[in-house]
């Protein structure tokens, strides 16, 4: 439904989005997910043909964005990260205005509008103005916006953003009656709404895709190990050694809480470890007092895919530059 | 075509839900009413005074048209150097600024039919602030017998004239997303245009002939007279080609850019 090959987009010298290609097929609904800055907003412009790309091509539905803009946008509904209200005109009003503007026929209108309003719920601030209405529902009308036409493609750029958490849940909701009908693509800051709600998982930092996966498998690829806490009374330097040796640990970290050890034990995936750690501990005479399960969370996933092309500076230094790849491409070659 | 009047009838009835519709006409109706009723009062005064003294002379009557209609409609086109930017101001500046312009543009939409929804709904209140200078003149048709035609012309006039001040104004809109700085570049720009023709009581050189020809104002003194000359028309019609090819370069570039 949705392909993107190759596209990059640059604002003068700076390069938001870098050689990113996906494809979303019918149905799914794909969470784009990174910092601030990471150019989310940027390839859903590019997708609904508010900004051209730079370099690359994205088609929605079979049509080209930069041949066929108007096919394309009949396609789309785009809630942007500002939802584009008109603060001076009622919901209504307002809703009448799109749906004329996205080119549904004149015999239809009234009932698009009705179901707009009913699936969004804002039916009690209906003829208010919109700029008299609270950022939440302000989203609202976005979404409602964006649905109006019954677009095969859903775009929303943070669609949660500024509701409040019951609001969260009901719209997260109403994106998942949403999936079967439409194709979705939705970004966000907020792991939880991913794993909650999408299907696939795109993360994209710095203009480049680092990831792009379920959920699901993302937590069991990446993970390829499991953690542990453990509370224990003992020595801490003998602890740290003798934990280490136990067979299958790859990395342990302790600190002092209350006294007690808190240690954080990385290890393989493997059924055994948990009882091998206890009889280590007990054997030596220390006092085991909690032991947890952590799990990689998504959480864990995403810092580690996004610190990593910052932290590694030597090793990863190379990515850089590529940043000023136009710029500094003749530079370089001189100094050869 | 049913794109550019749903754009348009929303920008019209935008207007009506902020003061500028009310400002924008209140200003006109005043300032015209003012010249109106006294070159009513003059014309009055003068034609006792020339029945008095030349009654048998043989002089023609005096001609209303002339008289009061033609210098009150030619008097506006200096308040519409303060109308216009009011009126154009908002148009993109506004929606860049607010960020709707991403709903315009990802809508399916053509550029030229957002360009000409944005200038028709600018079109529409300067045409509903002509209709009060026609409910005044109307008054004439109650005592005498004024010509209409010039009337109608005049209008027909000023109608392309503020399309071309509307165009302008539309175009510098795009370039902004501060609507202050639009209305005072376009004030700015208009104001221009207004002058350029001054420089041409000093000398007759051909750039003076360039900057008459330029101007806006001379363009509209035959069409106050009741006379369509074809260059005229074609000068107010090219400005306002002009203005809205400009915007949608603009409204590109601003995709390019953005
Ligand atoms: N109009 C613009 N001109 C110049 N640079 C821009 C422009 N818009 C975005 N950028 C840059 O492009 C990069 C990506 O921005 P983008 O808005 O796509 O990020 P994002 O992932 O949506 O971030 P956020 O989570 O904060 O919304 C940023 O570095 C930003 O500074
Ligand atoms: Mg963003």
């Amino acid at each position: 439904m949705i392909k993107v090959e190759g596209v990059t987009k640059r604002y003068g010298p700076a390069t938001a989005v870098k050689n990113v290609s996906f494809n979303v097929e019918r149905g799914e609904i794909v969470g784009f997910l990174g910092p601030n800055g990471a150019g989310k907003t940027t390839t859903m412009r590019i997708l609904t043909g508010f900004l051209p790309p730079t370099e690359g091509t994205a088609a929605v539905g079979g049509y080209d964005v930069q041949k066929d803009p108007i096919e394309v946008k009949k396609r789309i509904g785009y809630l942007p990260e500002t939802p584009p209200l008109y603060p001076e005109m009622e919901v209504v009003d307002y809703l009448r205005f799109v749906a004329r503007l996205k080119g549904i026929e004149a015999g239809v209108i009234e009932r698009r509008i009705d179901s707009a309003i009913e699936r969004t719920a804002v039916g009690g601030v209906k003829d208010k103005l919109i700029g008299k209405l609270s950022k939440g529902y302000r989203q609202r009308v976005g979404l409602a916006q964006a649905l109006i036409h019954g677009p095969d493609v859903l775009v929303l750029d943070e669609p949660t953003s500024g509701l409040d958490p019951k609001q969260i849940i009901e719209v997260r909701e109403l994106i998942r009656s949403l999936a079967g009908e439409h194709t979705i693509i939705l970004s966000t800051h907020i792991l939880s709404e991913v794993s909650s709600t999408c299907g696939r998982v795109i993360i994209i930092n710095e203009g480049r895709i680092e990831a792009n996966d379920t959920p699901q498998n993302l937590t069991a690829q990446l993970q390829g190990a499991q953690a542990l806490q453990l509370e224990i009374d003992g020595p801490e330097d003998e602890v740290l050694r003798r934990l280490r040796d136990v067979p299958g640990v790859n990395a342990v970290s302790c600190e002092n809480g209350g006294g007690r050890l808190i240690c954080r034990v990385e290890a393989e995936k493997d059924a055994d470890i948990p009882r091998r750690l206890a009889e280590t501990v007990v054997n030596l005479g220390w006092g085991l007092y909690a032991m947890q399960s952590l799990g990689l969370s998504l959480e864990d996933i995403f810092l580690k895919l996004t610190a990593h092309d910052e932290a590694p500076a030597g090793g990863e230094a190379a990515a850089e530059p590529e940043t000023a790849e136009p710029a500094a491409a003749p530079a370089g070659e001189e100094s050869e | 075509m049913k794109n550019v009047l749903t754009i348009a009838m929303r920008e019209f009835k935008v207007y009506f839900s902020s003061p500028i519709a009310y400002i924008v006409l209140a200003m006109f109706a005043a300032i015209f009413g003012y010249f109106f009723s006294t070159g009513l009062a003059y014309f009055a005064q003068f034609s006792a005074q020339a029945a008095m003294q030349g009654g048998g002379m043989g002089m023609p009557p005096l001609n209303i048209n002339q008289f009061v209609v033609a210098p009150s409609l030619g008097n506006m086109t200096i308040v519409l150097l303060f109308l216009t930017p009011m009126i154009t101001m908002r148009l993109f500046a506004e929606e860049k600024r607010s960020g709707t312009i991403e709903l315009l543009l990802t809508s399916p939409v053509k550029d030229y039919e957002i360009i000409a929804g944005k200038w028709l709904g600018a079109m529409l209140l300067f045409c509903a602030m002509l209709l009060v200078a026609a409910a005044n003149l109307s008054i004439l048709f109650f005592y005498t017998t004024p010509d209409w035609r010039p009337m109608l012309v005049a209008l027909l006039g000023l109608v392309l004239m503020g399309g071309a001040m509307i165009a302008a104004g539309a175009f510098l809109s795009t370039l902004t997303k501060n609507q202050i700085v639009a209305g005072a570049l376009t004030f700015g720009f208009l104001l221009l245009l207004w002058v350029l023709n001054w420089a041409t009581s000093f000398s007759n050189s051909t750039l003076s002939e360039i900057c008459e020809f330029l101007a806006l104002s001379p363009h509209f003194e035959q069409f106050s007279k009741g006379v369509i000359e074809l260059k005229d028309v074609a000068y107010y019609v090219s400005a306002i080609a002009l203005g809205l090819f400009l915007s949608k370069r603009s409204l590109e570039s601003l995709r390019w850019r953005a």
